[in-house]
């Protein structure tokens, strides 16, 4: 039948271009890290082995990362739990806010950490007048540093999931426990936690994942601290483009270990199925005592949790040059927001940003759409691959896929399917739609499955096409599903740092980059404007996305 | 033979799986002929095939003549009300119903016309602007027929129908799509695994097992005549004992339960079996309860359920052979010996078959 053979012409150019732009980069790199001008040599693999510096940036990656679980784990489970099973004072809303640190991009919550406790931070100022010391009472630099930004943006994870999953349990569940002779900790650890394993491995998944690309923080706190997102960048500026090759890709061997450690687990899938019946009611706490230690606790943590977005905004108001030793800036001005309007050149980088992640976003919807329409709803052959292709690039660290994309389409060879992009203003539109493609796909796909099949089947019967079918029926019943998926597109691309420092241009400078130059300038106040831009639109699309998609 | 809608020798293979083993049905036009069987027997893989959603490996549909085999299902005119209903949930009613008449071109105040006149059909004249997700299960069964009937198919298909309604709510829907279908007149088939549905629904009733048709005909063909035993178990209650076929009598056949001999007058079933092994299929209303006396079968009555005024008793032989039983509600109390007599008035209630080689 005609239509499917249109199916099968999409499905086979959306499979080409997928490998081009997601698979054929990273091929790319392999080879070019295995030879040099003169063929193929083990030179730079060997050079990468006898090298410490290497092998501690690799190590120092790993051990971040596992780290990093385990405190994201640590403060985010105990969370879930509180959360999701206790009724506390004010706990609707100190829920909502515990998620929070969510809508700071990487470089800005960096930023704000920078401001609180770094040595001129308002915290370490503060503790260093109260204990009368002569120097700050640290230094907010190394591997401890990374892990305290690490632990605060990654601990929301284990918090989401863990509570997703508690509040998806049973209710009954408890209740035939109870009445087997259950106590609560029999309870806890034969019941309730092995129905948890799933969240948990996504959430330590997640979490490892992305501290494993971490880039912001090792970048600006990591000093001598290398990790191998850093490393990686340090070789390409000092020109050693193969050995850069080969520490690219022993970044990728170590994010496709972590995904085959965890195999079972799937992050984001813990929506997905039939639920029945309710969820448990929440325990009341009555004692008093307890009551108001909880609610202290509770607040006192939700400010700690959102003193990083009130000192973003703080400094944000603080005139240039005024602010050098007082703990708390003497004057306040509104100019940094007005020059972000006015002065063309400060104007420029957020106009870009919102252009290229529009355009990202928009291209990753598209993309993502059809993939899945092929593959979930027209079931065609290929499906399979293609789904793991949109994925694919969630295995790989950005940095990864930013030197590969650098690789592919830095050289002209049409007839190898290269193409000269570096240096326009196409490779980072370009950077954003791969590295987007995961989260944007996942949550299309979901949307897609969870639409009934026989929907289609009806509007066919009632005489309707293809084109009737897909504007009327298939695309106003995925609009939550298409708006989640964009706006995590959005935001991410919006606040991207570790691509775009790659593969910007000066005209396509994105906000992520004129933070780092005002930081460098110290203006900290506009460095500081563009992160509260940056969190609010990501908070606004957040928001959006949230509220138009439902509880997802 | 001129049927308004054939099913022409239809097969459809999954996997090298036979879902559908040639099947052939003629359809008048008007009937509304129901497709019983258990789950797995291919009677929906028959619907999707009248519908168009699968290509038979072989054989055609054919409406008034016309061979339709090859006609998607979008410009097939087969009305279908989905086992789910399917309805839009992003739509209202109207829209819902409007759906397939938009499709067609109908515009304007015809279009409004349509949909009201196809909603007052359904009996919900006031509910157009209702979201799907504020009508009750029942009320989204008749949207559901609404939709498929506003556009006037020239057939109707229904999936299960009723298999999503409470029980309470069922027997008055099944009613109620009966007499919409009556009134509009349209030729239907509908697939269903209840009985009662199939009975009370369909002009004449098609058995299906294992992708084959076992029997088509009226309700009362097929209680009074079941083809075989398969038949004869599936429709109705009726308990299964192997017997032995010992010769035909003056007044029927005799045969032997248990060692003991029954004399059955009235045995339908098509031909008399030869002597020999053979499966007697037996309706609780063709047994009697006595005392235990010669010529009747000795049992232990061992449960009673009510069914109204009579109760059904489950009554066990000294072998281990389950018979049912019906008689008035206090006939015996349970744990009674009592004997089993063939009624006389059996009136077609015992069925002789061949012994089946399980």
């Amino acid at each position: 039948m005609r239509p499917r053979f249109l199916a099968r012409v999409l499905a086979a150019l959306l499979l080409a271009a997928l490998v081009w732009l997601v698979v054929y980069p990273l091929v790319l790199v392999l080879l070019e890290g295995l030879r040099d001008p003169g063929g193929w040599t083990l030179r730079y693999v060997r050079l990468f082995f006898e090298r410490p510096t290497e092998w501690r940036a690799l190590w120092g990656s790993i051990w971040i990362s596992v780290t990093s679980v385990v405190l994201a784990g640590l403060i985010g489970i105990p969370l879930a739990f509180l959360f999701a099973r206790y009724d506390l004072p004010g706990g609707r809303v100190l829920g909502g806010l515990v998620a929070l640190p969510a809508v700071l991009p990487p470089l800005v919550g960096v930023l704000a950490f920078l401001f609180l406790y770094g040595e001129t931070g308002f915290v370490s100022l503060l503790v260093q007048r109260l204990l009368r010391l002569s120097d700050p009472p640290w230094r907010l630099q190394g591997a401890g540093a990374i892990l305290l930004v690490h632990a605060y943006s990654m601990y929301v994870y284990f918090y989401l999931f863990v509570r997703a999953a508690l509040q998806s349990i049973d209710a009954s569940l408890y209740e035939a426990a109870a009445s087997l002779g259950a106590g609560r900790w029999r309870t806890l650890r034969r019941v309730i936690l092995p129905q948890l394993y799933p969240a948990l491995g996504g959430a330590a998944l997640l979490t490892f994942m992305t501290a494993l690309a971490s880039f912001s923080a090792p970048y600006i706190f990591g000093g001598g601290f290398r990790v191998m997102p850093t490393q990686i960048v340090a070789t390409r500026l000092n020109g050693d483009d193969r050995l850069a090759m080969v520490e690219t890709i022993s970044l990728t061997v170590v994010a496709l270990l972590a995904l085959w450690v965890f195999r079972g687990a799937r992050p984001g899938d813990s929506s997905g199925g039939g639920r029945k019946g309710a969820a448990p009611a929440r325990v009341p706490v009555r004692s008093r005592p307890l009551r108001l230690a909880l609610a202290v606790t509770g607040w006192g943590l939700a400010a700690v949790l959102l003193l990083p977005h009130l000192t973003l905004v703080l400094v944000s108001f603080v005139p240039l040059g005024t602010w050098t030793i007082e703990p708390v800036p003497p004057a306040y001005t509104l100019r940094n927001y007005v020059t972000l309007v006015q002065d063309p050149v400060r104007a420029r980088p957020l106009l870009n940003s919102l252009w290229l992640a529009t355009l990202a976003t928009g291209a990753a919807v598209a993309v993502a759409l059809a993939g899945a329409l092929l593959s979930a709803r027209r079931r065609i052959r290929g499906g399979r691959l293609i789904e793991a292709l949109l994925a694919l690039p969630w295995a790989v660290p950005g940095t990864v896929f930013a030197i590969a994309l650098a690789t592919a389409f830095s050289v002209h060879a049409p007839w190898a399917g290269r193409v000269i992009l570096v240096g326009t203003l196409w490779i980072l539109p370009l950077a954003y739609l791969v590295r987007n493609l995961p989260i944007t796909s996942r949550a299309i796909l979901a949307g897609v499955r969870a639409l009934d099949p026989s929907l289609d089947e009806a509007a066919a019967t009632l005489g309707a096409g293809r084109g009737r079918t897909l504007r009327r029926i298939t695309l106003p019943l995925l609009r939550p599903a298409l708006l989640a998926g964009a706006s995590l597109a959005f935001v991410t691309a919006f606040g991207d740092f570790v691509t775009s420092i790659m593969l910007y241009t000066y005209d396509t400078r994105p906000v992520s980059l004129e933070i780092l130059s005002s930081l460098r300038q110290s203006d900290v106040g506009v460095a500081a404007a563009y992160g509260v831009v940056l969190m609010l639109v990501s908070a606004a699309v957040f928001a959006i996305g949230a509220e138009r998609g439902g509880s997802g | 033979m001129s049927a308004f809608l054939r099913l022409d020798g239809l097969v459809k293979r999954f996997d090298g799986d036979v879902a559908v083993d040639r099947v052939s049905l003629a359809i008048e036009r008007g009937e509304l002929v129901a497709v019983l069987g258990p789950s797995g027997s291919g009677k929906t893989t028959t619907l999707r095939l009248l519908a168009g959603f699968e290509a038979p490996d072989e054989g055609r549909v054919l409406v008034e003549g016309e061979d339709v085999t090859g006609v998607a299902p979008v410009s097939r005119r087969f009305g279908m009300v989905f086992q789910h209903y399917a309805l839009f949930p992003h739509l209202d009613a109207r829209a819902n119903v409007a759906f397939g008449l938009a499709s067609n071109g109908v515009r304007g105040t015809d279009l409004d016309r349509r949909v009201e006149r196809a909603l007052a059909l359904v009996d919900l004249a006031g509910f157009g602007s209702r979201r799907i997700g504020q009508l009750s299960g029942g009320q989204q069964q008749r949207v559901a027929l609404a939709r498929a009937l506003a556009p006037e198919p020239r057939v109707l298909l229904l999936d299960e129908p009723l298999s999503n309604l409470d029980p309470t709510l069922r027997e008055r829907t099944r009613r109620e799509i009966r007499e919409v279908i009556h009134r509009v007149g349209i030729t239907t088939v509908l697939v269903t695994h209840e009985q009662d549905e199939a009975f009370e629904l369909g002009d004449r009733v098609a058995v299906m097992r294992a992708g084959r048709l076992e029997q088509v005909g009226t309700p009362d063909e097929l209680y009074g005549a079941p083809a075989n035993a398969f038949v004869a178990g599936f429709v109705g209650r009726s308990s299964e004992v192997e017997v032995e076929v010992l010769e035909p009598s003056a007044r029927g056949v005799r045969i032997a339960v248990a060692g003991v001999e029954w004399e059955l007058g009235d045995v339908s079933g098509g031909a008399l079996p030869a002597p020999g092994p053979a499966l007697m299929l037996v309706r609780p209303e063709a047994l009697r309860l006595t005392e235990t006396e010669p010529g009747a079968l000795p049992v232990t009555i061992v449960g009673r359920r009510f069914v109204g005024p009579s109760a059904i008793f489950t009554a066990r032989t000294d072998g281990g052979i389950v018979l049912e039983v019906a008689a008035p509600s206090h006939a015996v109390p349970a744990g009674a010996r009592v004997g089993l007599m063939p009624s006389r008035r059996a009136g077609g209630g015992i069925h002789l078959f061949p012994s089946s080689p399980k």
